[in-house]
């Protein structure tokens, strides 16, 4: 089953389109695509008519062009007919955008859609989904254009089990600087599910991360997908929702009860290499430094701060995150002694954290950065930085991003997300330095390069 | 494949939709894993002889498909050293619901572990090891993973018990031989996979490990309904 014309297409048809109204998901969905995107983009209602200038074909068997995705969004009942006639004029995938299936009660039609499905080959996503957005190639998000966040186009693809997470975490990653490179909600995965996405998404060449929202698999299902996630050459990450459910059932012996769903859930992903993320923070950080650093980490970090309560949380940090702050060798830090500012020298805490104070200069980060960058006591470094303070300036995220790379050795910074900041905050991320907007999350994403190994 | 004595117990036991004891600790048996020496009896004669040629000090539990947990009621006697307690013993049991006999056993002394498994709807057999004993429950500190088990899923299981101290020797008490207790959990993990139409959950517990082996003193499986 070739996914590229569900994620690229060429021609699309748009089922579902009223005549009368603008706000209808097909509507919105045929707006938004319509000469926006590259696609050819047909309308689609048995009763024909205009759409505006545009003309509505009555079947999708009408269209003289070979149609590359069917967004289907037509009352329940008539979808499996619209899908036999989607398979029947060669349509080459579908989003099924229509709810009212296994969630309404109506499991037959569902089946039906999937029986046909699986006898042509013919991959379909959904329903009850919001389908896809590829920046620069499709959208078919029912959600009028004005009123979507879209992050930059990046390297991480978001599947999500609900559309409205799915939503939500492109505002967030556009918030947070994190580059989006497809947005897949999935719905009812009637067809095509979690392992099929992971298959082709492993080999897109956009895609550097793998995030998913999972409320659950099917039966025998999280077994299948956590071998193929093993094998999978890029980061793959989840976050799993209803990890409380289910806890009441009535249980014989004592396995049963402390292999709870979410406890076998839990350490299933772990087993296969796979990144568990407890909340949004985690979702958001880890993907944001896992496409920026494919190699992973010992855990040996070295924090660089101009205060010492920073410096002090971020330790805190990292112990609850089981990675280490080593002390660093006296040689290390008489170099880093060495290399500041004659004000700094009489000051700074040499530790690990390096605490230059509030006075430090630029100079004076990057001199202790280069001094971390060289050493082998420290393989990620971690920089809190305060742009309030008066020896900073705005150009430190473009010097730091320089040592990362002459060192090749991952940084991550904290600077506070504010506008006024934007300016020091894009040195870092244009130039591939991850930025949280908090401690932890800083922390967080050094956690994420020192994941579990597969064994 | 399953061996043809394995499936013959499991059919035996759909009924009660678990495997008495004395029949679980066969299947283990067949498996290879190590038990203590053990018996069934129903009457006094047959059980004193048992215990002599076990040798006291023994072990006397309950055998009945009405009782799946055996210590609520009184189900079990440890360190059992001569007849006279044993045949009392076996009055008691035999006075108790469903009772099909008395399995007599060796006494086995170690650190006590938990080794079980739970066929998940999800992720299919899911194999548990823990500290072991009553307070299982209590404390949780168990590690679980995806069956069948490599070597270094064992490695990561045993590291990943808060109390592994315990098992690598703690305030002069002996090391258990962690060779053994990981070929027990991948055997088992094994045995779990060729199981998991058939099997719902398992507890091994405790199993008791020393510095020679890890004995299956205790066993119940649980079977699909």
């Amino acid at each position: 089953m070739d996914l590229k014309p569900l994620f690229e297409p060429r021609t699309m048809a748009i089922i579902g389109i009223s005549a009368t109204n603008d706000r209808h998901p097909a509507n919105v969905i045929f707006a938004k695509n319509h000469l926006r995107y590259p696609a050819e983009v047909y309308a689609v209602n048995p009763k024909g008519g205009k759409l505006h200038s545009e003309t509505i074909y009555p079947n999708v068997t009408d269209i003289s062009r070979k149609i590359d995705l069917a967004v289907i969004a037509t009352r329940a009942e008539l979808v499996p007919d619209v899908m036999a006639d989607c398979i029947k004029a060669g349509v080459k995938s579908a989003a099924v955008i229509s709810g009212g299936f296994t969630e309404g009660g109506r499991k037959d039609l569902q089946d039906r859609m999937v029986s046909m499905a699986r006898e042509a080959k013919f991959p379909f996503i959904g329903p009850n989904c919001l389908g896809v957005y590829v920046p620069f190639k499709v959208d078919t998000f029912f959600l009028p254009i004005e009123r979507m966040i879209k992050p930059d186009a990046g390297g991480v693809t978001f599947v999500s089990q609900s559309g409205g997470i799915l939503v939500d975490h492109m505002i967030k990653f556009a918030q947070q600087g994190v580059g989006l490179a497809k947005a897949i909600s999935i719905g009812n995965k009637a067809f095509i599910k979690e392992k099929e996405l992971l298959a082709y998404l492993a080999k897109d060449p956009a895609t550097k991360v793998i995030a998913y929202y999972i409320e659950g698999f099917g039966e025998g299902e999280g077994r299948d997908f956590v071998l193929a996630a093993d094998c999978s050459p890029k980061p793959v990450i989840i976050m799993k929702s209803g990890k409380t459910a289910a806890g009441d059932r009535a249980v014989s012996s004592h396995t049963a009860s402390l292999a709870g769903d979410y406890a076998s859930f839990s350490a299933a992903v772990a087993q296969h290499n796979i990144l568990e993320a407890a909340n949004e923070l985690e979702l958001v950080s880890f993907c944001e430094v896992l496409s920026s650093y494919t190699k992973p980490i010992e855990g040996n970090i070295g924090i660089i701060t101009g205060s010492g309560g920073h410096g002090a949380m971020a330790v805190d940090a990292c112990s609850l995150a089981g990675i280490k702050v080593p002390e660093l060798l006296e040689p290390t830090k008489a170099e880093i002694k060495k290399n500041l500012t004659d004000n700094i020298q009489a000051i700074a805490a040499l530790g690990n954290p390096v605490d230059l104070t509030g006075s430090a200069i630029d100079e004076d980060f990057v001199a202790c950065a280069k001094v971390m960058g060289a050493s082998a006591e420290i393989d990620c470094v971690i920089v809190l930085l305060l742009p309030y303070l008066p020896g900073m300036t705005l150009d430190i995220g473009v010097k730091l991003s320089s040592v990362s790379k002459q060192f090749n050795k991952p940084f991550i910074a904290y600077v506070p997300h504010v506008e006024k900041y934007a300016m020091l905050i894009e040195g870092f991320e244009l130039n591939g330095i991850p930025v949280s907007p908090s401690i932890e999350g800083a922390v967080l994403m050094a956690k994420a390069l020192a994941r579990r190994q597969p064994c | 494949m399953l061996k043809k004595e394995i499936k013959e117990i499991i059919d035996k036991s759909k009924k009660w939709g678990w495997v008495l004891e004395p029949d679980a600790q066969k299947i283990f048996s067949l498996y290879s894993f190590k038990i203590p020496k053990y018996g069934v009896a129903t009457e006094a004669v047959q059980a004193v002889s048992l215990a002599r040629q076990i040798g006291y000090p023994v072990v006397a539990k309950i055998v009945s498909p009405a009782i799946i947990h055996k210590s609520d009621v009184k189900g079990v006697v440890l360190g059992i050293k001569d007849d006279e307690t044993l045949v009392r013993t076996l009055e008691r049991f035999s006075k108790i619901d469903g009772f099909v006999g008395m399995l007599i056993a060796e006494m086995a002394k170690g650190l006590e572990l938990i080794i079980g498994a739970k066929n998940d709807i999800q992720f299919g057999p899911m194999i548990l090891l823990g500290m072991g004993g009553v307070g299982v429950e209590i404390y949780k500190d168990v590690a679980l993973r995806m069956a069948p088990l490599k070597t270094c899923d064992a490695d990561h299981m045993i590291n990943g018990l808060v109390a592994r101290k315990l098992l690598t020797g703690y305030r002069g008490s002996e090391p258990i031989n962690l060779n053994a207790l990981k070929k027990t959990i991948i055997n088992f993990s094994k045995l779990m996979m060729d199981l998991k139409d058939i099997v719902e959950s398992v507890d091994l517990n405790p199993v008791m490990c020393t510095a020679k082996a890890c004995i299956v003193v205790d066993s119940r499986i649980m079977l699909k309904k």
